[in-house]
């Protein structure tokens, strides 16, 4: 594995590691990791570092919607026109164009059901190329970004083992 | 009256890592570095084939060799991995986890009073396991000077010519030690000149993390005097399953089975399926441990460095052998213990060779283990 693929998989794992300690794991000198990380973040390959949050734990009431879209296409408009529009709203969490019985999956996110229904009812749905919404509430997260929910399970091996 | 153990029982003292474990023990808030087994679960693929199993019913004794299956699997999988060839039939034996395996090659190949050379620093289990079977174990110390990698001046100055069989275990524990093809052939010459049989322990060979794992029973000559121990253990994360594998020839399969088919019978029968699924689907799996431990393992050797530790570069198993920073390596470990509530193994457990050095486990999940190091780092300092 390469400097760059060993570093993304890193960073994936835990975006928090210092370069000093990629620099231990990978063998290489924190100069050229700082470099690369620095390389691929200007080439767009690393577009963000965000903390995965479980928001069952927090106070604020969150919530979280897919909503399965069907669009119309014509001459003058394809998915990604339509798609840069979606995109533009503080909302949409996640937007995918997928294969199907629809067109785009796209994740939303408000402080309430009522806000996460207008926001559908009121700026997604009369969007002229969208034939149709399909909104599915999330009602519990088990998993996200790869990371299990839930309590961790603890460490039950003996202490000291041959 | 009062059962007396036997005289066999007390020649063997009680493991040194015992004394060490219950001051552990005592301690709720120790950060552990003294583990011997994967800090990861069985592959899920591998844990359901095992549920699943049960649902079926599938509780009964297997054949004493293992489930033909296995045996199959078994020997594809070494020769793929190793280019070990093995007769599924005549050369395999399923035994419940390597331990199980070792101990009966020894019963299965000592006579009362043999020699049996056992390379040291190693794991606690074979100098017991020699006594019970009635031989002599005769230490075959190794250094840092080596890298303790098994030299024949080593097995000269123990007097290991002489003996009758030797036990090695590459890559090592407790060292993180591996030798690669060209360093095991000298062993091998020596074990042709002087005619010993061989007993490798090769139970961590997908951990090794600078070259391919060679076995020394694919040497020239080595094929018919050499037993071969593995499982499930250490790549798949399956201990608790107790499942391993000895491979040898049929004469010497022959006679472990015989004491194995009295002893054991069969071993874990959920355990063997388990391990099916684990050789048919469990790549993956034990490729993404390897690579998490390869990358702790660079991270342990640069912080000791940084600390001016002296390590060796440990390159197998999930051990670094660093040498203790006093001389006296059980006061140091449990100091460290006591007041940094970090827990390593002093190299003493582990026999000759082992005084001043310290096992350092890094089976133990990143954030421990950083936290572990920055905490022997102000220890130290
Ligand atoms: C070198 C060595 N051999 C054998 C074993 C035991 O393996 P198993 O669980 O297959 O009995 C261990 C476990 O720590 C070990 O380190």
């Amino acid at each position: 594995m390469d400097l760059s693929e060993e570093l993304l998989e890193l960073l994936q794992e835990n975006a928090r590691y210092s370069i000093d300690d990629l620099a231990r794991m990978t063998d290489a000198e924190p100069e050229a990791v700082e470099a690369e990380i620095e390389r691929l973040e200007s080439e767009g390959v690393i577009r963000g570092y965000q903390a995965v949050i479980d928001f069952e734990e927090t106070e604020r009431e969150r919530v979280r919607a897919v909503v399965e879209l069907n669009v119309t296409l014509d001459r003058e408009t394809s998915y990604g026109d339509i798609a840069a529009r979606i995109v533009q709203f503080p909302e949409v969490r996640e937007l995918r164009l997928v294969s199907g019985d629809y067109d785009f999956d796209m994740e939303v996110q408000g402080d309430s059901m009522r806000e996460v229904s207008h926001f559908i009812s009121d700026k997604i749905a009369p969007i002229p190329e969208i034939t149709q919404t399909v909104t599915h509430y999330h009602m519990d997260t088990y998993k996200t970004q790869g990371i299990v929910l839930g309590d961790s399970d603890e460490d039950d091996r003996l202490s000291i083992s041959p | 009256m009062t059962i007396e153990p036997s005289e066999r029982v007390e020649t063997v003292p009680p493991s040194g890592i015992r004394r060490f474990f219950e001051l552990a023990e005592e301690m709720d808030d120790i950060i552990s570095l003294g583990v011997g087994e994967p800090d990861f679960s069985a592959p899920w693929a591998a844990r359901e084939a095992a549920i699943t199993s049960l649902e079926l019913g599938r509780t009964s004794y297997t054949a004493n060799r293992g489930r033909r299956e296995l045996r199959e699997l078994i020997a594809e999988n070494v020769d793929r991995r190793y280019d070990l060839e093995y007769d599924p039939d005549e050369e395999v034996l399923v035994t419940t986890g390597a331990s199980e395996g070792v101990d009966l090659a020894l019963r299965a190949v000592v006579d009362p009073g043999d020699t049996v050379a056992v390379v040291q620093p190693s794991y606690v289990s074979y100098v017991p396991g020699v006594i019970f079977a009635g031989g002599e174990p005769l230490p075959v110390p190794t250094t840092k000077e080596t890298d303790f990698k098994l030299t024949t001046d080593a097995l000269y100055d123990a007097g290991a010519d002489e003996a009758d069989a030797l036990v090695l275990c590459y890559p090592n524990n407790p060292t993180g030690a591996t030798m690669n093809g060209a360093e095991l052939e000298p062993i091998a010459e020596f074990a042709r000149e002087h005619d010993l049989v061989v007993l490798s322990d090769e139970i961590y060979s997908e951990l090794s993390y600078e070259h391919d794992h060679t076995s020394i029973a694919t040497l020239p000559g080595m094929r018919e005097r050499t037993i071969v121990f593995n499982g499930f253990s250490k790549a798949y994360a399956m201990t608790g399953l107790r499942l391993g594998y000895a491979l040898g020839p049929p004469e010497a399969i022959g006679a472990m089975n015989r004491i194995h088919q009295y002893t054991m019978l069969s071993a874990p029968t959920t355990a063997q399926y388990a391990a099916i699924e684990a050789l048919e689907n469990c790549d993956d799996a034990v490729r993404e441990m390897r690579q998490q431990y390869d990358r702790r393992r660079r991270l342990v050797l640069s912080r000791f460095e940084e600390m001016g530790i002296e390590c060796f570069p440990a390159s197998g198993a999930f051990y670094a052998f660093p040498e203790s920073p006093w001389d006296d390596s059980e006061a140091f470990a449990e100091a460290l213990l006591e007041e940094e509530h970090v827990a390593v193994v002093p190299g003493t457990a582990f026999g000759e060779g082992g005084e001043g050095h310290l096992r350092v486990s890094y089976a133990t999940g990143m954030d421990d283990l950083k936290e572990a190091l920055d905490r022997i780092e102000s220890f130290i300092s």
